[in-house]
């Protein structure tokens, strides 16, 4: 048995009603644990993109893959887990900050690459998009000065080479008869 | 695809409301006979329902409707279509859906649903039924405007009968059935962008089994529901022949191959046969035709035919790696894999290995309770052996769920495929009855005995109601033991014998049957067991025979969940081991 790692899917989907809901419900039906879930449009009409998160060793990616295929409005399943890919995510952070602190959060945020958005007298928000790691990484930073809110979004993620994706016309994949 | 009926006015082009173009879709789709329960969102669609050719029969239950539909479907091959209303209605067809789902049955399901202008607001019978079905349908559909009717039917019974068929919920808005459009059709082949139910196998994936079949010392092939589903029968028949590979079946396999074919070994699992699953255990190779290795069929995992290589012959790929590691997956229909492997495969005798099975065969024989006496008894298995006599093993038989559904696999030999309906993997209790009526009408020819326990039979007894206003007849056989029997057998082995819940109070059968005017007949004593058969075979309407077995018979031999599937307990034969079960001596062939 493989190790469980954290596994990323493309999941392409047609924009119909209820498609996010068969997704979930897949996940939830097969104690596949989702981590994140993400769903936005595509540079085709009518064709949705999901990024997935999940924990799964080898053998269960193959089966979340399988079972994602069985599903009608599925296109095209992607598990880009091992691939060279730009993985983001997106947190906006309240931190408690007075003005005697406030140089020091924004030298932080600048070695982070994040972004201050708003400021009040005692407070202020930032914006940081980046891997999960580095977003964390920034919180554990700026929890002592006190983290009064907390929002980010799941991972969107993407290969770094051109992959075809013909959505138009997708074909299933040949690996798919050797499901092993 | 559409069948030229002639009993269908040609009204393309024509304006026709929703209702009318649901039962144009359904007759264009072949449909002749349906099953449901009216209601007021569906009201519309039963209104237009009287011009078209279309039987439509009444059941007393959404659930009868919805198994009616699935009975029809595995008698026949083709897809069963139920229809109810909203709410109720609709929620009623779920445990018919869900034992379809499991046993990918190709069901469409119509429901009615309130208007769209009200979805979502708690009207009077709105329940969101597309939500509900999602986990148990291959796919489903909220219909909420006329023109969308027709191309999603033609979808749904597309969807429904290809590739691993599957039940289809069309959940159509009241409104959408009130409004009116022209209605169009289109016989072109279907294309869903993400769908694909059709894999041909890998030419090295074939290769790989091929190799692994030459060299195989102690093969065994598994007919799994894919041999039935994929018409697989004469191939797996033809492969068999050439390499003499012994062949076992899954409970839903059963008549896949043929029962009397000298390589039959019989049915492997829980309630298989103890040659069977010793084999399993020292093969060599397994070659899985059409099946899933649902628990039931493998005990432990870990300790799962641990010598064998896996060739996993399956049209879903979802389901390779599942449960059991396969070493050579081949994605495709059973039947064509069997054909394309054919000609590659060797002749061979394998003298040794079917004289070891022999041999294993020999010792679990004691455990055959057909060749024991019954000494005065009535047995449930002598009853379904002496069914399979004078049936001449030749009726359609559709059981229902617990001990007698074992006892039916074991003693009742199939030849043929599509003789035998159960609920295999959802395991419904109350399936028989209305399956039965719906195997009836796919097979009007055929004798349909419905095979159930008292306990199955009063969940859907109302149908009997439906068999006496359709004068359609089926023979009931009630296996009558006074317990919820298999659940009381479980208590007996692994909860100390304590009978919670299990016994079972029951109707006077016999007079149940005769207030519906059909025919009732009380078996106490073997003796009485042909005339009861032959009488009811020459009775005309349904009738109800109550067998009122040995109250306390078990079913062996067993694999308790879980357990390894070498270690079954045995039907104990040491006289006096089970004193109140005299059954154990044994005793001369009959």
């Amino acid at each position: 048995m493989s190790q469980s790692v954290k596994r990323t899917f493309a999941v392409f989907v047609e924009d119909k009603p209820g498609v996010l809901n068969r997704v979930a419900s897949l996940f939830r039906r097969r104690s596949f644990n989702i981590d994140s879930l993400n769903v936005g449009a595509t540079q085709e009409p009518g064709v949705s993109r999901m990024t997935i998160v999940c924990d799964a060793d080898e053998n269960k990616a193959k089966r979340i893959e399988a079972n994602l295929y069985k599903m009608v409005n599925v296109l095209w399943v992607d598990d880009i887990t091992h691939k060279q890919t730009i993985n983001r995510v997106l947190a906006l952070i309240k931190v408690n900050c007075n003005r005697e602190q406030r140089d020091e959060v924004l030298k932080i945020c600048d070695v982070f690459r994040a972004r201050a958005i708003d400021m009040s007298p005692d407070r202020v928000t930032i914006e940081i998009t980046g891997p999960q790691d580095k977003v964390e990484g920034l919180v554990s930073v700026l929890r002592p000065f006190g983290i009064l809110e907390l929002v980010q979004t799941g991972t969107v993620a993407m290969t770094r080479g051109v992959e075809k994706h013909d959505l138009a016309h997708p074909t299933v994949p040949a690996s798919r008869s050797s499901a092993a | 695809m559409t069948p030229a009926n002639p009993k269908l006015k040609n009204r393309l082009g024509e304006s026709l409301s929703g209702a009318h173009i649901i039962w144009e879709a359904l007759v264009r789709e072949g449909v002749e006979v349906c099953f449901g329960y009216p209601g007021g969102a569906i009201m519309p669609a039963y209104d237009a329902m009287i011009e078209y050719p279309i039987h439509h029969v009444l059941t007393r239950h959404e659930q009868g409707a919805s198994h009616m539909a699935d009975g029809y479907a595995r008698a026949s091959g083709q897809v069963g279509v139920c229809i109810a209303t909203s709410g109720p209605g609709a929620t009623n067809l779920v445990t018919g859906i869900a034992t379809a789902m499991l046993d990918s049955i190709p069901m469409v399901c119509i429901t009615g649903q309130v208007p769209s202008a009200l979805i979502g607001s708690d009207a009077f019978q709105e329940t969101d039924i597309t939500g509900c079905t999602i986990p148990v349908t291959k796919h489903n559909y909220l219909v909420t405007n006329a023109e969308q009717i027709a191309p999603t039917i033609r979808e749904a019974f597309y969807i429904a009968r290809s590739g691993r068929p599957g039940p289809v919920v069309v959940d159509i808005t009241k409104d959408a059935q009130q409004q009116s459009c022209v209605l169009e059709w289109s016989d072109e082949e279907i294309v869903l962008p993400g769908y694909r139910p059709d894999y041909a196998p890998l030419a090295e994936q074939l290769e790989e089994a091929v190799e692994l079949i030459k060299n195989a010392k102690r093969p065994i092939i598994f007919a799994g529901h894919g041999i039935i589903k994929s018409q697989g029968t004469e191939a797996l028949m033809k492969f068999v022949e050439k390499t003499n590979i012994p062949v076992a079946c899954t409970l839903l396999g059963l008549g896949g191959f043929p029962a009397n074919h000298p390589r039959n070994l019989g049915m492997m699992g829980m309630h298989g046969e103890t040659w069977v699953n010793k084999a399993i255990q020292d093969a060599d190779l397994i070659m899985a035709v059409g099946m899933r290795f649902d628990d039931r069929v493998t005990g432990n995992l870990k300790t799962y035919a641990p010598n064998a290589k896996k060739i996993h012959v399956e049209l879903d790929p979802a389901e390779i790696n599942k449960n059991v590691h396969a070493d050579v997956p081949i994605v495709g229909d059973a039947r064509a894999v069997l054909q394309e492997l054919l000609p590659h495969v060797d002749k061979c005798d394998r003298p040794d290995w079917l004289a070891y099975i022999d041999q294993i065969k020999g010792d679990s024989a004691v455990r055959d309770i057909k060749n024991l006496p019954d000494l005065g008894k009535l047995y449930a298995a002598h009853v379904i052996h002496d069914l399979y006599r004078f049936t001449e093993g030749k009726a359609l038989v559709v059981t229902d769920v617990g001990q007698h559904q074992m006892w039916e696999a074991q003693y009742y030999k199939h030849d043929y495929p599509r003789k035998l309906i159960t609920s295999g993997g959802l395991g419904t209790m109350g399936f028989a009855l209305p399956a039965g009526i719906g195997a009836k009408f796919a097979q009007p020819g055929d004798s349909v005995w419905v095979i159930c326990g008292d306990g199955g039979f009063q969940m859907t007894q109302a149908e009997l109601s439906t068999c006496a206003q359709e004068g359609i007849k089926v023979n009931v056989a009630i296996i009558n033991n006074g317990f919820l029997g298999m659940v009381r057998q479980w208590q007996e082995f692994f909860f100390g014998g304590r009978y919670v819940a299990t016994p079972l109070l029951s109707p006077d059968f016999v007079k149940i049957a005769e207030a519906h005017a059909l025919t009732g007949i009380r078996v106490e004593k073997r003796s009485e067991v042909e005339d009861a058969v032959r009488k009811a075979e020459a009775t005309e309407g349904t009738v109800v025979i109550d067998f009122r077995v040995e109250q306390e018979d078990s079913v062996y031999p067993m694999v308790p969940a879980g357990a390894n599937l070498h270690e079954m307990i045995e039907r104990p034969h040491k006289p006096g081991s089970h004193s109140h079960n005299p059954i154990f001596e044994t005793g001369e062939d009959e």
